[in-house]
């Protein structure tokens, strides 16, 4: 847009001589803009506000996190990460997105196919269910799982008969935490496979191909960096959920709190720069994700597309 | 890359599975918030003396929380080998939803089961700029108390029945004013936070309030940690003894084998050297002459009303806070 105004404003003083003709023009082509456009000083104030805001709201406090961080020093920092109870919370965390995520890239393969190339009843009552945790509180979706699981809950009793540990236990925590991501990577497949439609399917199995090898050798790879893109959304949600784990972890140390929860629980312990400590692990965590996403767009870009924002 | 990472998450999950494995016998203890600090130090305690006694070695796990919100846990199927709650209302509940708690567990140990006490005082800014010298300061206008909420909070329950007591001899027992006298303390809460701890930070961290009303070991731990400069200690012309219980979950216990460990624990508590840990942590100790007279010398003295002058907790729990009671009235809008 910019280029359409510049260009003949910083002509016009060149061309004095032919006055003429291009003074008549020129008053009215300067003051032609794109409709869609907006004014220089009002886009520069949309900008700046919008910067500006972005800094307060994320580039501060993230800032924040680090230099309170590191504030007593890289020992400090490195003391209060091998920790005993910080190793557990980081292998915890670790370990529920390496359930969660695979669950969800299953699920989100499938959901996505099943939407994408085929027409049933009740499709589109699918993709709204599938929407649900994006819009339901964390903390609802945690106390449902207490519902379910605890102890005077509807499985609670027979499950508690039969050994089995669900609320307060890692299985708790992964199927809140399965939940809470559950729409990230079917989100990121649905709308490509919806645009790609069946027309390379049909033709690998025309050619003699079999569902599962039409699946993996033309649907697989057609998705795979929106796949890779949802995988890596997923999994920055899955370390980071604090509400619905909050609720089903029963908070006990070196064996139930995940990073999120043992950041809580220093901070309240006055232990601020430990606290900090694995807070700035997760934000590392967060930025590393950033930084894969964008690469990720940066060279695929193209097989990205269509994507709905987030 | 994506492979280094599976790696990365396959070793970690092998790494949990063998921990879960080679489990050595643990204890878990359900407690409230302001106990962390106490039972961080005697769970080394107890592990070392438990094991100079032949035991084989016993990890114990906490879980810290609101009295209220931790009951709530144990009551969904937190597997609690011994609970350390805020009061025995709390443990009551236990007892009363899943039964893995006898009812009558508040006389199986000494003290009521409450090896040590606390009371409630106030914890102001340094200087005190708003004069704050006892409750009928709270009640000024212009006075910004923090408290926790009743309802999930035992503190807050602790701190809610010392006003009302102090109410009460204000006004000789003339029950509209003395709950208009407390009504007028809770309008000066711009917060009111879900567990003590969580009252602490915002009066010391987040700087709301004039007035933080609490435990005194949490108060003396505020000062502690975040140094003298800041704060000092108001300690009221009245207060309450709170007595926090603690108990053994034989249902839980019971199934997991841990019993004998869990009893002993809790025995250890009332034991020399738990006694004096205690005190050490601004608890006041049941057995005063075990703990060191230089920690005892911290706690002032004070006139204390006890949760029986109220009837108990099995009369005091649903007349103040029970759905409709006395804290539901004041809180009501528009009152």
């Amino acid at each position: 847009m910019r280029r359409n105004v510049e260009p003949v404003a910083s002509a016009a003083p060149l061309d004095r001589p032919a006055k003429s003709g291009l003074e008549a023009r020129d008053p009215a082509r300067r003051r032609w803009q794109a409709p869609t456009g907006e004014r220089p000083a009002v886009r520069r104030l949309l900008i700046a506000a919008a910067l500006a805001f972005l800094g307060f709201v994320l580039v501060l406090p993230l800032v924040l996190v680090f230099v309170e961080a590191l504030k007593g020093g890289v020992g400090v920092y490195l003391a209060a990460l091998a920790d005993p109870d910080a190793l557990a919370a980081i292998r915890l965390t670790l370990l529920v997105s390496a359930i969660a995520v695979p669950a969800n890239l299953v699920f989100g393969l499938c959901a996505a196919w099943a939407i994408a190339k085929f027409d049933f009843v009740g499709k589109s009552f699918l993709i709204t269910l599938i929407d649900l945790p994006f819009s339901v509180s964390p903390v609802v979706a945690g106390l449902v799982f207490v519902l379910i699981f605890g102890s005077q809950g509807a499985l609670g009793p027979w499950l508690s008969d039969h050994g089995i540990d669900v609320v307060f236990a890692v299985p708790g925590i992964a199927l809140a935490t399965i939940f809470v991501t559950f729409p990230f990577v079917a989100r990121e497949l649905i709308p490509l496979m919806q645009e790609q439609g069946t027309g390379d399917e049909e033709a690998a199995i025309s050619l003699g191909a079999s569902g599962l090898q039409a699946f993996r050798l033309v649907t697989l790879p057609n998705v795979r960096w929106a796949l890779l893109y949802g995988v890596l959304l997923c999994n920055a949600r899955a370390m980071g959920e604090f509400g619905a784990v909050s609720v089903v972890s029963g908070h006990i140390r070196g064996v139930t709190d995940t990073m999120p929860l043992h950041v809580e629980i220093l901070y309240n312990e006055y232990a601020f720069p430990a606290a900090f400590a694995v807070a700035s692990l997760l934000a590392l965590l967060a930025l590393a994700t950033l930084l894969l996403k964008s690469l990720l767009e940066w060279r695929h870009g193209g097989g990205l597309k269509p994507r709905r924002g987030h | 890359m994506r492979n280094s990472v599976k790696a990365a998450l396959f070793a970690a999950a092998v790494s949990i599975l063998a921990a879960g494995t080679a489990r050595s016998e643990t204890l878990l203890n359900v407690s409230y918030d302001p106990t962390r600090e106490f039972y961080r130090d005697f769970n080394t305690a107890f592990a070392a003396k438990w094991q100079a006694e032949g035991h084989p070695p016993v990890a114990i796990r906490m879980s810290h929380g609101g009295s209220g919100a931790q009951a709530r846990a144990v009551v969904d199927g937190l597997d609690a080998d011994v609970v350390t709650l805020a009061l025995a209302a709390d443990i009551d509940a236990i007892a009363r939803a899943t039964g893995r708690i006898p009812a009558d567990w508040q006389g199986m140990l000494p003290d009521n089961s409450c090896p040590y006490t606390s009371t409630i005082v106030f914890l102001v800014r340094k200087g005190n700029p708003k004069n704050i010298r006892d409750w009928d300061d709270l009640a000024r206008e212009g006075v910004a108390v923090v408290t926790p909420n009743p309802k999930t909070s035992g503190g807050a329950r602790w701190n809610f029945l010392a006003a009302w007591a102090y109410g009460e001899k204000k006004f000789g027992g003339d029950e509209a004013k003395v709950q208009d006298f407390v009504a007028r303390i809770y309008r000066n809460a711009p917060v009111l936070d879900t567990g003590a701890r969580g009252a602490t930070t915002t009066f010391v961290q987040r700087g709301i309030g004039d007035v933080l009303v609490g435990w005194e070991n949490e108060a003396y731990l505020a000062l502690e940690q975040l140094g003298p400069d800041g704060f000092d200690i108001v300690t009221p012309s009245l207060s309450i003894k709170a007595e926090p219980p603690v108990a053994l979950v034989p249902g839980n216990a019971g199934r997991k084998g841990t019993e004998e460990a869990a009893r002993a624990y809790l025995d250890f508590l009332y034991a020399p050297a738990g006694q004096a840990l205690a005190a050490k942590h601004y608890f006041r100790p049941s057995h005063p002459e075990d703990a060191a007279p230089e920690d005892l010398k911290r706690f002032a003295r004070l006139d204390l009303v006890t949760v029986a002058d109220f009837g108990g907790w099995a009369k005091a729990q649903p007349r103040f806070f029970g759905d409709g009671g006395v804290f539901d009235q004041i809180m009501k809008p528009g009152e």
